[in-house]
């Protein structure tokens, strides 16, 4: 069986949109039937993911923030996509606690919770063409995650 | 204690996320409502810097009891205000922390620097004793 699903957001890069997107992609995600803890993964990887575009990417001006979702069988793909300024230095701009904008106290550890709290991170940048991340986080249905372990564990076995 | 709990207690309201801010002697505790993350930020570290100015805020509580969500922007606002009480040897705690956003205090390592508590109470009896 292959469960397949997709969608695409559009919005403003406004601070009131981050929790607009984070609740789109919960929304989204309950087909798949998530345990709580998943979908706070999900909400905070997102919520990550939006600021950055809003507060880097679209530093000094408005622009259009894009949201695309893919369902594939249990594993959910983000994609959010700005044609922002772009990422001079990704490697950098990945390190725990490396911010550009200490003036508004981000902490910097925007990238770091989308990689411990997603499965997958990919970062694609070009500079003043903008930037992509995604994101796979594999998601519920604990039966069947048990089972795809169990045979997982016979093959190893 | 209770001499305190009387004259010095100040609560105020502000703004669309709902969060309170009230003083105890030289204590804020600021009870975050609804979602920490850098929209709401933005505001409540403008409202809490005033507070933290004006009445000699010497500690800082942040009750987690009615925060429903929160990212790396609560972080930033968490240790912007211990900044700002640490050169003055005030304390920065944080109380009533659910499992979600207790992962990413852990993930953060802000655990290292600042205490928290079960209980707002707990967290001011513990802080003003000391």
């Amino acid at each position: 069986m292959n469960d397949k699903n997709e969608m695409l957001l559009e919005f403003e890069s406004k601070s009131q949109n981050e929790s607009f997107a984070r609740t789109v992609v919960a929304a989204f995600a309950a087909q798949l039937d998530p345990t709580i803890e998943e979908l706070a993964d999900l909400k905070t990887a997102v919520s990550e993911a939006v600021t950055n575009s809003i507060i880097h990417g679209y530093a000094n001006c408005f622009g259009i923030i894009k949201m695309h979702c893919i369902i594939s069988d249990n594993e959910i793909t983000v994609e959010i996509i700005d044609e922002g300024v772009g990422i001079e230095n990704i490697e950098k701009a990945m390190e725990p606690l490396y911010t550009t904008r200490p003036e508004l106290e981000r902490s910097g550890m925007g990238f770091s919770f989308m990689e411990a709290f997603m499965d997958e991170l990919e970062v694609n940048s070009a500079l003043g063409k903008g930037t992509v991340i995604k994101m796979k986080k594999r998601v519920g249905k604990p039966e069947k995650m048990n089972k795809l372990t169990q045979e997982a564990k016979q093959k190893v076995l | 204690m209770q001499e305190m709990k009387g004259h010095g207690k100040n609560t105020s309201k502000e703004g669309e996320e709902g969060t309170t801010y009230e003083i105890q002697g030289r204590c804020l505790i600021i009870q975050l409502n609804g979602e920490l993350d850098h929209h709401n930020a933005i505001r409540i570290r403008e409202k809490a810097d005033k507070l933290i100015d004006r009445n000699n805020i010497k500690h800082i509580i942040f009750d987690f009891s009615g925060a429903g969500f929160m990212d790396s922007a609560g972080i930033g606002v968490i240790m912007g205000r211990y900044k700002k009480v640490i050169f003055i040897g005030g304390k920065t705690a944080v109380a009533n922390v659910g499992t979600s956003i207790d992962r990413i205090f852990r993930l953060s390592g802000l655990y290292k620097i600042i205490e928290k508590y079960d209980t707002v109470d707990a967290a001011i009896n513990t802080i003003q004793k000391a």
